[in-house]
């Protein structure tokens, strides 16, 4: 009889399942992997190694492109770095718009993720309605800083500025004549607060109208039930955190367990999985987003009625007010040197973690008493996630690895930092 | 929270007397220094013992505190203004209890500065693989019997360590295509050092009269 060996496939770094620029090595028997070697880095920019020649502030626009599906949650963990090492101490009207924000991220991510990993399993649609819910809370990041993605809205000491009264309209054009416009324009007549309420209100329906495609879905459960399966012990050694740790059925969330800003004042349950295969952590996912939803409702009303500053008032930490500004000249002096030598942070070391749509961001921030930081070390979730690959593909087929990856919610903005 | 800290750091001095080079707390987080010696025993301990209980480690991280406290600059470089006391290399260590919820930093230095080696706590924690291959491959810090050192981040090929104070922020090498030999080619790299802010110190106190 011929003898049989194993052979060696390479997958990337340039394949669409792939989910950006992963490169694997796998080494098959058959169509069964026997080994899983990831290739990372080829997104590499050294993001640490910049923030040690950049001021704190400096860094902040940094933190939206590594993970850069859920930017927002990466400038909270290292704007909270700062803040406990330098002891700034946050308004809480900036507390609700970050804890608001957060969770808009965190739905933003979420869409993002059950639509490029149904496709991943051969299910076209959801991307498309997905989308579709992304673009208005894509116009809520750009209604409060001027850009869709790469937002720096969350600044030391509170955020940027306070929430706008009118969002932006848009206008007739070769598409879209006036008529369709003026109904495109229909929820965007109020503030970002009323357009953000009108998206709460019909989002617990759009999620069902995912759950149709897929929940009870005979092709997708088949590619997911079963696979890449992961103890709750083994999630736990192999430094599994979010949404790959609840999956497995461990109650971990940093927002209960720690509670950072004001989660411990709002309302909302944790969904944990039985089994910790790809499909519990897709219900799991699912139901996050759920209450996401229900966090933001909260938040909305608080921010109603609780008008405020939004910026910390400590003069050497947060900036300046603008009109102060151009009558003042300690002010003047004061805005300059903000922005130009930055601020000075007390000498210590601190680690300061959320709970992100992936799993637990964290920034360990060492500083020396300058400003910038001596080390900033980025914990990236799905750096752990993917480290495990090897062990959750073992024994699948080569289809099953791009059902895992998609489950592990890879984005190599973060992994390769 | 805090009298989690106080129980923590109760029973850490109970579990390794002798073995604790410094153990602190600040800002809410407790750190604990132990010898490179000491640390696998320290660590296994840390994950086993049912009062500590760290079943997860969440990052391992590498330092070159070898301009720490620093402010002069030549060529874009900063140097070490006194030879500093203690080891130049550390790894730091965030582990975190599922159970007791609570999390710990542990610091181990490296004796040798110019070949840092560590042990491994691949065996205690398998999350620590590639968090030990990234230091290994930004700092050199050698982890003594890991399963499979290699660079993780860096291109194929790649010389130095470039996370160390000493490596220039623009690299050593850039790359191109070169049409003449029609493939991509490595050369020195042309770009200037420059820095646009300078890193500066204050003094205690200062505009805080």
């Amino acid at each position: 009889m011929a003898e049989i060996k194993n052979y060696t496939m390479n997958f990337g770094p340039q394949h669409p399942a792939a989910h950006g620029v992963l490169r694997l090595v796998l080494e098959l028997d058959g169509e069964v992997i026997q080994r899983a070697d990831p290739h990372i880095g080829l997104l590499h920019r050294a993001t640490e190694k910049l923030a040690e020649h950049k001021t704190f502030l400096q860094s902040v626009p940094y933190m939206d492109r590594l993970d850069y599906v859920s930017m927002m949650m990466n400038e909270h963990a290292y704007v909270m770095a700062i803040e406990k090492l330098a002891g700034i101490e946050v308004p809480v009207r900036a507390q609700y718009i970050r804890v608001m924000f957060d969770e808009i991220t965190r739905i933003l991510n979420h869409l993002l993720w059950l639509g490029a990993s149904a496709l991943d399993v051969g299910a076209m649609s959801p991307m498309f309605y997905t989308f579709r819910e992304r673009e208005d809370l894509m116009d809520a990041y750009e209604a409060v800083s001027g850009a869709r993605m790469h937002a720096a809205y969350y600044r030391p000491g509170g955020v940027y500025r306070d929430l706008p009264d009118t969002m932006p309209q848009y206008k007739a054009s070769k598409i879209h004549n006036a008529e369709a416009v003026k109904k495109l324009n229909e929820n965007r007549q109020g503030s970002l607060l009323d357009f953000l309420e009108d998206f709460c209100n019909r989002f617990p329906a759009n999620v069902d109208d995912y759950e149709t495609l897929l929940t009870d879905n005979r092709i997708f459960k088949q590619r997911t039930v079963g696979i890449g399966v992961v103890t709750p012990e083994r999630a736990m050694a192999l430094g599994f955190t979010g949404p790959m740790l609840r999956g497995s059925g461990v109650v971990w969330d940093l927002r209960k367990k720690q509670p950072y800003e004001v989660y411990d004042r709002i309302d909302f349950d944790i969904p944990v999985g039985v089994e910790g295969d790809c499909y519990d952590r897709y219900v799991v996912r699912v139901e996050e987003m759920r209450q996401s939803n229900r966090i933001i409702k909260q938040c909305i009303d608080w921010l109603r009625q609780n008008p405020g500053p939004v910026m910390t008032s400590d003069p050497k930490f947060g900036p300046p007010k603008r009109e102060s500004m151009k009558q003042n000249m300690e002010e003047l002096i004061h805005h300059f040197k903000h922005f130009t030598e930055g601020f000075h942070v007390p000498a210590g070391e601190v680690y300061s973690a959320v709970e992100h749509a992936k799993g637990e961001f964290g920034i360990y921030l060492v500083s020396d008493g300058a400003n910038k930081p001596y080390r900033m070390k980025i914990r990236a979730p799905g750096f752990a996630h993917l480290s495990s690959l090897d062990e959750m593909t073992r024994g699948h087929m080569i289809a099953d690895v791009v059902a895992v990856i998609g489950t592990q919610d890879i984005v190599f903005g973060e992994i390769d930092r | 929270m805090a009298t989690d800290l106080n129980i923590l750091s109760s029973n850490l001095n109970e579990a390794f007397s002798g073995k604790v080079v410094s153990l602190e707390e600040r800002l809410g987080e407790l750190t604990l220094v132990v010898k490179s010696g000491d640390m696998l025993g320290v660590f296994t301990r840390l994950r086993d013992d049912a009062d500590l209980r760290f079943e997860e480690l969440v990052d391992v991280c590498g330092i070159d505190y070898s301009t720490y406290g620093s402010e002069l600059c030549e060529d874009g470089k900063y140097l070490p203004d006194a030879p500093r006391e203690g080891a130049r290399f550390a790894a730091v260590y965030h582990l975190l209890s599922v159970s007791h919820n609570v999390r710990l930093r542990v610091r181990v230095f490296a004796d040798d500065d110019a070949m840092p080696v560590l042990n491994t706590v691949t065996g205690i924690w398998p999350s620590a693989n590639w968090y030990e291959r990234e230091a290994f491959d930004l700092y050199g810090i050698i982890f003594v019997g890991h399963p499979d050192l290699r660079r993780i981040l860096t291109d194929y090929g790649f010389v130095g360590n470039p996370f160390r104070k000493d490596f220039p922020l623009s690299g050593t090498v850039e790359m191109r295509y070169d049409a003449a030999q029609q493939r991509v080619i490595y050369e020195p790299v042309t770009l200037e050092p420059r820095e646009i802010t300078p890193r500066t110190m204050r003094e205690e106190n200062y505009g805080r009269s």
